[in-house]
C-alpha cells in the first residue's frame, strides 16, 4: 500500500486532532492518557514502516489466507436479480475479518515493548483472533467477555482457553459486549505500562478507530483489485456489511469512500424492532454522546446513560458505533438500515441452503438487507461475509430446531 | 474566589475530603450524609452523580453507582436535591462524574447549575484537557467553577506543568495507576513520584486520592500533599449498619 496514499487526509478519514467531522477525540481519563497519546503518536511511523508492512503482509498471506476470495454468489444474484458477490472474509484463519486487525495490532504491541495484551470480545471472534494472535508471538492474552456472551458462544469461549488465553467473565450491566469493553479498560487503568489493549472494533479513543480501519482496510483494497481482474472496473454499484462496532464495514467501505458513486449501506441489528425496546439500531436510536472513549452515535436516556442494548447477535449487541460511522451516517455518505433478529435468521438460513455457506448469525444482518431492496437488474453489490457460522450453530439450531 | 480556595489558603493542617455517590444508598441520602460529614470534621465534600459505565471505577463505586441509578438519581434531580445543599452544609463541595452525562446535560448549563446550588468545582475525569481548554474553560471560569484535573505517575512532567497552569484550587494526584478502591500501596516508588511532584513546586496545591483508606494511607500522603480523598473505603462503609451514626467514627479512623 502506498504510504503517501494512506497518510493524506482523505476526506472522509481523520483529522490531526482525532475527529471524523463532529466525532472521535479522545475521551479517557488521566490514567488512560500516556498509553493513548504515545500510541497516537507512534502508530503512523510503526505501521507504515517498511519492515512493518513486509511481515503484516507476509502474516496475512501464510496465516490468514489472503487474499480472500471475491465469489460471485449465483444462486442468491439469481433469486434478488442482481450481481452479488460475497467478499469471503469467513474463509480467513479463525473465521471472520477480526484477525486482519490483530495481526496489526500485535506487531505493534511488539514493537511498543509490550509483554501482556489485554481485549474485549463480544462474539467471541475478536477473542479468538487475539488469542490467536498472541500465541503466534507468545505474548500473555486476557480475555474480558460478558458472562451472557460467554454463554451463547460457548466454542469461541473454548477456542480461546485452547490457545492459552484467560478468559475473564464481565459481570456487569447487561453483560454483554460493552460491558466487557470497561472491563478491558478497567484492567489497562490498573496495568498502565507493561499492557497493550488491542481493541476489537473501530471504537475507542484516537487513535484506535483509524488505525483498525487501516487494517481492516484490505478487505476493500482487494475487492477492488478482484472487481477489476473480474469485470474490467473496480467498483460496483453498492457495497454493504453489517455494523456493530463497525470495523468489517469501515474495511469494506475504506477504498469506497471517495468514489461517490459507490453507494454504500451499513446493516444494524434492530434486535426485536428498532421501537421494541431491545434493539442496537444505533443511528435510529442513538444521539450524540461519549462512550468508551470517543464521541459517536450512542443509544442513552436523556440523563445520559447508556441503554442496554439488545441483539440475537453478539458481535451486534453494542449501544454505539465508530465514530467515523457517525460521520458517514451525518453526512450522507453511507445509508444505514437494520434488520431485526428472525430477518436475519432467515437470511443466514437462505444464503446456507442456496450458496453452502453458513453465515454468521452478524453477517446475516447484512445479506437480510437484500430482500429489502429493489434492483433494476443489472446492478452488482459485494457484501462483506464477515465471519462463518460455526461459532453460531447453538444459536441456528435453537431457532431452528435443528 | 470560592469557598475551595480559602479552605486552601486559610486551613494550615492536613486537609481530609470524603467521596460519596449521590442517591446511595437511598435517593434522599445525599444531603444527609453530606451533612453528617461535615458534623463529622471533614474539610469538603466530592458528591459523584453516578453512571451507566463507570470506566475508573472499581468494583464498590460502581455498585454504589448502579444503585444510586436504580433509584432514581439523575442530574437534573441532583440539582433539585441540592437547592437546599448551602442551608445544610458551608465546606466546600464538588461534584464528580464522567463527561457523557454533563454533555446531555449541557456543559455551560451545568456549570450555571453548579454556581446556583453553591458547588464550587467539578471533576471529570474523561473530559480531556484539550477540549475543556478549547470549549468549555469559559463557561466554568465564568461560573467560578474550578475543574479539578488528575496525574498520575506516568503523567509527564510537561504535562503536570499544563495542568498546573490550567488549574486554579488543586491538583488530584492518583497514588498509582488504578481505578478506585484499591489500596495505596506504600512503596518506595510511590514516595519517589509523591516527592518529585512536591519538588516541582506548583503553583497549586495538591491532595492525594484513591487507595487511601485508614491513617497509614492518609498520613503517608499528608507527609507530600496537602492532604487525601477518600472514597471507596467510606462508600463501603455507608453499607454497615447505623452508617450515618457513625460517620464520625469513620473520620476519626482516617484522621484523628
Ligand atoms: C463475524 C462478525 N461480523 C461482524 C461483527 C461486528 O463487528 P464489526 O462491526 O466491528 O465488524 C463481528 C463481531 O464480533 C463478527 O464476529
Amino acid at each position: 500500500m502506498n504510504r503517501e496514499f494512506i497518510k493524506s487526509s482523505f476526506k472522509w478519514g481523520v483529522n490531526p486532532k482525532g475527529y471524523f467531522g463532529d466525532f472521535g477525540g479522545a475521551y479517557i481519563p488521566e490514567m488512560l492518557y500516556p498509553n493513548v497519546e504515545h500510541l497516537r503518536q507512534q502508530y503512523l511511523d510503526i505501521i507504515y514502516e517498511p519492515a512493518f508492512q513486509e511481515e503484516f503482509n507476509q502474516l496475512l498471506k501464510d496465516y490468514v489466507g489472503r487474499p480472500s476470495p471475491l465469489f460471485h454468489a449465483e444462486r442468491l444474484s439469481a433469486k434478488y436479480g442482481a450481481t452479488i458477490y460475497l467478499k469471503r472474509e469467513d474463509l480467513n484463519h479463525t473465521g471472520a475479518h477480526k484477525i486482519n486487525n490483530t495481526i496489526g495490532q500485535i506487531l505493534l504491541a511488539e514493537r511498543l515493548g509490550k509483554k501482556r495484551i489485554i481485549a474485549e470480545t463480544g462474539a467471541g471472534q475478536h477473542g479468538v483472533a487475539t488469542a490467536t494472535v498472541c500465541a503466534l508471538k507468545g505474548l500473555e492474552c486476557i480475555i474480558y467477555m460478558g458472562e451472557v456472551d460467554i454463554e451463547r458462544q460457548a466454542p469461541n469461549v473454548a477456542r480461546m482457553k485452547m490457545m492459552g488465553a484467560k478468559v475473564v467473565p464481565a459481570i456487569s450491566g447487561s453483560k454483554t459486549l460493552k460491558d466487557a469493553t470497561n472491563e478491558a479498560m478497567r484492567d489497562w487503568i490498573n496495568n498502565p505500562t507493561d499492557t497493550h489493549y488491542i481493541i476489537g472494533s473501530v471504537v475507542g479513543p484516537h487513535p484506535y478507530p483509524d488505525m483498525v480501519a487501516r487494517f481492516q482496510s484490505i478487505i476493500s483494497e482487494e475487492t477492488k483489485k478482484q472487481l477489476f481482474e473480474r469485470t474490467g472496473s473496480e467498483n460496483p454499484d453498492i457495497v454493504m456489511a453489517c455494523v456493530g462496532g463497525g470495523s468489517n464495514a469501515m474495511g469494506m467501505f475504506y477504498h469506497f469512500l471517495d468514489d461517490e458513486n459507490v453507494k454504500l449501506i451499513a446493516v444494524e441489528a434492530a434486535g426485536l424492532g428498532v421501537d421494541s425496546g431491545e434493539s442496537a439500531a444505533t443511528t435510529s436510536l442513538g444521539k450524540e454522546g461519549v462512550l468508551h472513549g470517543s464521541r459517536s452515535l450512542l443509544m442513552q436516556s436523556d440523563d445520559g446513560q447508556v441503554i442496554e442494548p439488545y441483539s440475537i447477535s453478539a458481535g451486534l449487541d453494542y449501544p454505539g458505533i465508530g465514530p467515523q460511522h457517525a460521520h458517514l451516517f451525518k453526512q450522507h455518505r453511507a445509508e444505514y438500515v437494520s434488520i431485526t433478529d428472525e430477518e436475519a435468521m432467515q437470511a443466514g438460513r437462505l444464503c446456507s441452503e442456496l450458496e453452502g455457506i453458513i453465515p454468521a448469525i452478524e453477517t446475516a444482518h447484512a445479506l437480510a438487507h437484500l430482500e429489502k431492496m429493489k434492483f433494476k437488474g443489472d446492478e452488482s453489490v459485494v457484501i462483506c461475509l464477515s465471519g462463518r457460522g460455526d461459532k453460531d450453530l447453538d444459536t441456528y439450531m435453537k431457532y431452528f430446531n435443528l | 474566589m470560592n469557598r475551595l480556595n480559602q479552605l486552601f489558603q486559610n486551613k494550615k493542617e492536613s486537609l481530609l475530603s470524603i467521596y460519596f455517590t449521590a442517591g446511595y444508598p437511598n435517593l434522599s441520602s445525599t444531603l444527609d450524609i453530606a451533612e453528617a460529614v461535615q458534623k463529622a470534621g471533614a474539610d469538603f465534600i466530592e458528591i459523584g452523580f453516578p453512571y451507566s459505565d463507570p470506566l475508573a471505577d472499581g468494583p464498590v463505586i460502581q455498585n454504589s453507582s448502579l444503585i444510586a441509578l436504580q433509584n432514581g438519581m439523575n442530574l437534573k434531580f441532583l440539582f433539585e436535591q441540592l437547592k437546599e445543599l448551602r442551608e445544610r452544609v458551608s465546606i466546600p463541595v464538588l461534584l464528580m462524574g464522567y463527561v457523557n452525562p454533563v454533555l446531555q446535560y449541557g456543559v455551560k448549563d451545568f456549570c450555571e447549575s453548579c454556581a446556583a446550588v453553591g458547588v464550587d468545582g467539578v471533576i471529570v475525569p474523561d473530559l480531556p484537557m484539550v477540549e475543556y481548554e478549547e470549549f468549555y474553560k469559559d463557561d466554568f471560569l465564568n461560573n467560578n467553577i474550578s475543574n479539578i484535573f488528575l496525574v498520575t505517575p506516568q503523567t509527564s512532567e510537561e504535562r503536570i506543568r499544563k495542568i498546573d497552569e490550567l488549574s486554579n484550587a488543586f491538583i488530584y494526584l492518583l497514588s498509582s495507576s488504578s481505578t478506585t478502591g484499591k489500596n495505596l500501596t506504600v512503596s518506595n516508588e510511590a514516595d519517589a513520584y509523591f516527592a518529585r511532584i512536591k519538588a516541582m513546586n506548583l503553583k497549586n496545591p495538591t491532595m492525594i486520592g484513591f487507595g487511601i483508606s485508614d491513617q497509614k494511607s492518609f498520613n503517608k500522603a499528608a507527609e507530600y500533599t496537602r492532604g487525601a480523598i477518600v472514597g471507596s473505603a467510606f462508600v463501603k462503609f455507608l453499607d454497615s449498619d447505623n452508617a450515618l451514626e457513625r460517620i464520625p467514627e469513620f473520620i476519626k479512623s482516617i484522621r484523628s
